[in-house]
């Protein structure tokens, strides 16, 4: 696939630079009513950072996360993924993207039922062109998360933080450029929720870029910046200054 | 899945079925001799029943056109000739009494129908020319009348006149659908003035002597006929008879036979497309049940076109499944049914062609295909985001 269109366009490319969003806006009409759900947002993202974006239920972070992801198209503004613009990119070249460089996990896991753990991580490469060792690959990424005892169980057979675990490994599988987190640990108890951030907080020293989305300040102060958003704009960009860290220990929400 | 399963093996069947049914019908009329040509009163169109299988009496028969085409230089290759009457009376010898029918022969009786004596003798050429009251018994009617014992000499009824039994035939079964057991046979002039009261025949049957020459011998006894009842037209328009022959049966069974094998066949094939659609149904609701899954499907980077293509390989892969459940029950079906009919005394070949096989898993494939193509569809067209909220 084609990345750079003409050599300039490779010099003006930052190495660093992830994602650079322009006035970008999303529209939702149904029927007569039109709904603004982000009014012209613009920030950029580099590769390595730990970004929440943080905000009241209705504020549009997940609308932003869903076109930041790729699974939802904007409709004004601009969005350079690495560099380039996705606006010209065909429908099956944004699967391809997804495939290739997003890694997504979810509040409610997403997991494909009545399949063993193994075959979830191994999901994201059956639509996949490269030739790889897919069982080979998958294992790793499970013992990585600390799973490589459950290769074989069922997703009803393991607990709700087991199962989260298995959706990082699925979304490490194709090694991304960058990791989406929307409410990883809603769902889960404070233990299993600071073991999930646990291991986001080392991928990101690893060096993945991870975008988280939620509505806590608690959760979203594990990352190193938090860019708040509330009726679709973005009212702050902070570095945040007191971080919290798994190792502090179990904090009650 | 069930509606595949059964429309696939109704078809098989009906086929099957149909095959066997032709087959036997084709050989019960070969078993008469593909050499035989029939002559009855009435005109009527060759492709259709004669007239006087309508119940339309025709009386334009007679005994002399009979003795006019035996041993006729016109139509040299006619092997025997047999004029008849027939008629459903009753018979009775002391105290057992017994309908059956009654037939007035004369002719070359065992050169055209064929058979054999069990017992005693068959009328002579000149008893039967005569009104003299002699019966030959076929098996059922002596077992009916006289059980184990020997009717020979002995005196029965028809209708209530007196007859003596000169031979008993052998036992023949059915042939050409025709009960050889179940009659009586009487000299055909003492039919048609002592039992019916008639001088007109009800039916000629003429042996050729070699299959090749029926077209040919069929037009000389057209023209034989023609020229007795003096008729001058040649093309037949004025004919009071009907001349058929064995091939020309053969063709009016196969056209019928074909137009309700066809008929049937298209009636199991509607029960497919039922099938058709209940699985569509049924792919439709697992999309629906897989909505969350198929919006993960797409987040992790599945294209609308392998979404479309998973769905639609599920469904080919049930309609075959189902497919080959219904032509393993068709055959079997077919090969029980086959046993039982050829238990009953019928020859019955069974046979389920390659081409009905073939026929039944492409069907299957390509329902599959056709009926799953909008399923698939609408899986492929969700939208990722709304898909993966979806409760």
């Amino acid at each position: 696939m084609l990345y750079y269109k003409n050599k300039d366009d490779k010099k003006l490319f930052s190495k660093t630079m992830l994602i650079e969003v322009k006035n970008l806006t999303r529209e939702y009409e149904s029927g007569e009513l039109k709904t603004l759900a982000l009014r012209g947002v613009s920030f950029n993202i580099e590769k390595g950072e730990f970004v929440s974006i943080m905000g009241p239920s209705g504020s549009g972070k997940s609308t932003l996360m869903h076109i930041l992801g790729l699974l939802e198209r904007h409709n004004e503004g601009t969005y350079k993924f690495e560099g380039h613009n996705v606006e010209n990119l065909s429908d099956d070249e944004l699967a391809h993207l997804r495939n290739e460089k997003i890694g997504f996990i979810f509040q409610s896991f997403n997991l494909l039922p009545r399949t063993s753990v193994l075959e979830n991580v191994k999901l994201p490469l059956l639509y996949s062109d490269k030739k790889i060792e897919a069982d080979e690959r998958a294992k790793k990424v499970l013992e990585a998360v600390g799973l490589g005892h459950r290769l074989n169980y069922h997703t009803n057979q393991i607990s709700g933080g087991e199962q989260q675990r298995v959706a990082i490994a699925r979304a490490l599988i194709n090694e991304p450029s960058v990791i989406f987190a929307d409410e990883p640990t809603g769902n889960l108890d404070s233990k299993s929720g600071t073991q999930i951030m646990e291991i986001l907080e080392n991928l990101n020293k690893e060096g993945n870029t991870i975008i988280l989305v939620t509505h806590e300040t608690h959760t979203a102060e594990y990352a190193k910046r938090i860019i708040k958003i509330k009726d679709g704009e973005i009212f702050d960009d902070i570095i945040v200054a007191r971080r919290h860290s798994a190792k502090d220990g179990v904090i009650l929400k | 899945m069930l509606g595949i399963i059964i429309g696939v093996a109704a078809v098989i069947i009906i086929m099957a079925l149909g095959a066997g049914a032709q087959g036997l019908i084709i050989n019960q009329v070969k078993t008469m001799g593909t050499n035989k040509i029939g002559i009855l009163p009435g005109k009527s169109d060759s492709n259709g029943p004669p007239a006087s299988a309508m119940g339309i009496v025709i009386t334009t028969l007679k005994y002399e056109d009979a003795m006019a085409l035996r041993n006729n230089p016109q139509a040299p290759r006619i092997a025997g000739v047999v004029a008849y009457n027939n008629s459903s009376e009753n018979l009775s010898y002391q105290n057992n009494s017994y309908i059956t029918t009654v037939r007035g022969v004369a002719g070359d009786y065992f050169m055209v129908e064929g058979g054999k004596l069990a017992e005693g003798r068959f009328l002579s050429d000149n008893e039967m020319k005569s009104l003299s009251r002699l019966v030959v018994l076929g098996d059922t009617v002596k077992q009916q009348l006289f059980g184990d014992s020997s009717p020979i000499g002995k005196q029965i009824k028809i209708k209530n006149h007196p007859f003596e039994v000169v031979g008993v035939m052998e036992k023949r079964g059915k042939v050409a659908f025709q009960d050889y057991d179940d009659l009586v046979l009487i000299p055909n002039l003492t039919m048609r003035k002592t039992i019916l009261g008639i001088d007109y025949l009800n039916f000629i049957r003429a042996a050729v002597d070699n299959e090749k020459n029926m077209t040919e011998t069929t037009d000389e006894v057209k023209n034989i006929l023609r020229a007795q009842h003096g008729i001058t037209d040649q093309t037949g328009a004025n004919d009071d008879f009907d001349v058929r022959n064995s091939a020309d049966a053969l063709k009016m069974i196969l056209i019928f036979t074909n137009a309700l094998k066809l008929f049937l066949t298209a009636m199991a094939s509607l029960s497919l497309l039922v099938g058709g659609i209940g699985i569509m149904n049924i792919m439709l609701v697992r999309v629906n049940e897989r909505t969350r899954e198929i919006g993960l499907r797409k987040a992790v980077g599945a294209s609308n076109g392998k979404i479309t293509l998973q769905f639609l390989i599920e469904t080919v892969i049930i309609t075959l499944i189902g497919g080959l459940i219904g032509l393993l029950t068709g055959i079997l079906v077919s090969f029980l049914a086959a046993a039982i009919i050829r238990n009953l005394g019928y020859s019955w070949d069974f046979s389920v062609s390659p081409f009905s096989i073939f026929l039944a898993l492409g069907v299957s494939a390509a329902i599959g295909l056709f009926f799953g193509l909008y399923p698939a569809r609408k899986a492929a067209k969700m939208d990722p985001v709304e898909a993966l909220r979806y409760e």
